[in-house]
């Protein structure tokens, strides 16, 4: 210090150090795999454009089948205000929609984090970037990167653990998944509208160099070589990307690989796989994953291949009630004294008033049968079972509201959980399918599966066919 | 003379104006109730992320790329990261189950039996890295004239055909 005519330079050639200086994250020399670059973040980004939208949208699906508008009982996100703006009433038609849209929603989630780890990992030298901010468009840009990246990580981990029955986050499930969902999209859209045009740009370039490459007959075999080649195109495939390129240029450190706003090394190793073959890794990974996870939501033989979801293997016990339970008897409260031929009568409520029916008497009202799946949030659900019991229209009539059935108001001998009430709309209510169910494949319910009576409703969530039914109450919501 | 820090684009500004006022009127709503917990689960995750799993697993990768390197036998890394990597990603996603920490939650709530998590991954572990040995078995095993053949023949398809 205090030698005068150094002072004005040493700033600028400390800073020149630090960026530069190998051994920081900050400098584009610390990340050295040769893999890194515009084209390998691009075609991630657009397998994740694709899936995430369908997270999304199927996700806005699962929470409008909900019916949160019928009835507080449903609604688990009360102040959302304008988010639910498209809520719709929810159809029964196909029965299976909810299985499908679920299974999608949940499969599709668990299939896409190796894709998701591996955008990650392919940006990772952009968080660590000097000088945080070139203008306040970047530092905007920068601001909602840690919302795209906290709010996905957020959902993805949310929504994994959930599947999991690990409620170890802050709050019920339903309001941090779906409010959370905003956030992330809120980012997602504006990281997507800013980013795809360079993505595409990158993919396509690559597509015509490998076409004209091919033409060329030149050889990809010397890997060393091989991988300089790609650095080399990928400074041909970014200068077309304007964006990134002006904001250094402006900086005045735009040199070589460092033109690549930090995606290509200036200082590769020798690679050891493509990033072909890295995709493939990835593709395999995510292909890993879904094999053992998608047999949940298929059934049947396939349930076995599901070797890590929480509803693959085998189902619990044999017999026509050997399949899938959400909640058993013991876990939801329920007393066997409750539900015995004694005790247990059904409360059903309308405009002609009210009637007690015990389980004999419901016996020997007229009996409809339907083939309905399970099919719950978590994703798994199982295959159509044989339900047996009084049509929920048939018992509406019975309290006055023939032949047109309004909104049921359902209430279980449950003694906790979110969905001990229920309400079903009109429409529900209507179709011919939607049961009070007391027998399932030929033999009465078990106590798991909702002895004395339970609700099943063509493509409802599985928490809205609500189990140990206690009470009944027709009525407009 | 300093420069003023530039705007950069507008359009730029005015779109993730946009997005901070949705995520802005869902954050108000998803922070409603536990904004300490939620901000730490939100923050939190991507700083787990960003600076703790992904190092790990960089360090990881890279001692195993030196440690074959230095035994000479680079081109054995996919081999082992492979196998490696999946298993470790089947672990990261399915850990509750498979440490057994929801093992009670679990039983009671489904009916099934918890046990078979934790065999299973190391079943598929075992199966990940035996399949890749048996890969890695495959190219070395047979007498160095075949491997040479087949990469001739891979390096021949890519070159144009020669002039007869």
């Amino acid at each position: 210090m205090g030698r005068a005519p150094a002072a004005g330079a040493l700033p600028a050639y400390r800073r020149i150090m630090r960026d530069d200086d190998p051994r920081l994250p900050s400098s584009p020399g610390f990340w050295r795999s040769p893999l890194r670059g515009t084209w390998f973040t691009s075609v991630l980004g657009l397998v994740l454009l694709v899936g995430i939208t369908v997270l999304f949208v199927t996700g806005l699906v699962s929470y409008a089948a909900y019916n949160p508008d019928l009835s507080p009982v449903n609604d688990q996100t009360p102040g959302k205000g304008i988010l639910g703006f498209y809520l719709f009433s929810w159809p029964t038609d196909p029965h299976w929609l909810y299985r499908f849209t679920q299974g999608l929603h949940v499969t599709l989630g668990i299939t896409l984090i190796p894709v998701l780890l591996a955008k990650l990992w392919s940006v990772v030298p952009r968080l660590f970037a000097l000088p945080p901010a070139r203008s306040l468009a970047h530092a905007l840009e920068r601001i909602s990167l840690l919302l795209l990246v906290g709010g996905g990580l957020f959902e993805f981990t949310t929504g994994v653990l959930n599947v999991q029955l690990d409620y170890v986050f802050p709050g019920s499930f339903y309001p941090l998944h779906f409010y959370g969902a905003w956030v992330f999209f809120a980012a997602f859209v504006a990281h997507a509208v800013l980013k795809v045009p360079t993505a595409l740009r990158a993919v396509r370039r690559r597509q015509d160099e490998r076409d004209g490459r091919e033409q060329g007959g030149r050889e990809r075999d010397g890997r060393e070589q091989g991988g300089r080649e790609r650095d080399g195109r990928e400074q041909g495939g970014r200068e077309l990307g304007g964006r990134e390129l002006g904001g250094r240029e402006r900086d005045g450190r735009g040199q070589g690989g460092r033109e690549q706003g930090g995606l290509v090394t200036p200082r590769p190793v020798a690679p050891t796989v493509s990033r072909r073959g890295a995709l493939w890794f990835v593709g395999g990974a995510s292909l890993l994953l879904l094999a053992t996870t998608v047999g949940q939501s298929i059934g049947g033989a396939l349930r076995r291949t599901a070797l890590l979801a929480p509803h693959g293997g085998t189902d619990p016990g044999a017999g026509p009630n050997g399949f899938q339970i959400n909640k058993t008897a013991a876990y939801a409260g329920i007393d066997p004294r409750e539900t015995g031929a004694q005790a247990w009568r059904l409360v059903v409520t309308g405009r002609g008033g009210t009637v007690r029916l015990s389980r004999d008497q419901l016996l020997r009202m007229p009996l409809h049968s339907s083939a309905l799946p399970i099919a719950c949030v978590e994703g798994w659900s199982t295959a159509d079972q044989w339900w047996r019991g009084v049509r929920l229209r048939d018992l509406a009539a019975l309290v006055g509201h023939d032949g047109d059935p309004p909104d049921l108001f359902v209430e279980s001998l449950q003694r906790h959980g979110a969905f001990r009430r229920a309400a079903l709309r009109a429409n529900q209510v209507a179709d011919p399918r939607s049961l009070l169910a007391l027998y399932v494949n030929g033999e009465d319910l078990s106590p798991d599966h909702g002895y004395p009576a339970r609700i099943i409703v063509p493509a409802a969530p599985g928490v809205l066919n609500t189990k140990w039914v206690a009470r009944l109450t027709f009525g407009d919501l | 003379m300093r420069l003023r820090p530039p705007l950069g684009s507008p359009f730029q500004i005015l779109l993730l104006a946009c997005s901070f006022a949705l995520a802005g009127y869902a954050g108000a709503r998803l922070f409603a109730d536990d904004w300490r917990g939620v901000a730490l689960w939100l923050v939190g995750a991507a700083l787990l992320h960003d600076l703790v799993l992904l190092p790990l697993y960089a360090l990881a990768d890279r001692a195993l790329v030196r440690g074959l390197g230095s035994a000479g036998r680079r081109e054995w890394t996919m081999y082992v990261r492979v196998p490696a990597a999946l298993s470790a990603l089947l672990l990261l996603v399915w850990f509750p189950l498979i440490s057994g920490m929801v093992d009670q939650r679990y039983r009671s709530a489904t009916g099934l039996s918890a046990d078979g998590f934790l065999a299973r991954w190391l079943l598929i572990t075992a199966v990940l890295f035996g399949g890749s040995a048996l890969l890695l078995a495959i190219r070395l095993s047979p007498p160095t004239r075949m491997r040479e053949r087949g990469r001739l023949r891979r390096a021949t398809k890519r070159r144009p055909p020669p002039v007869h």
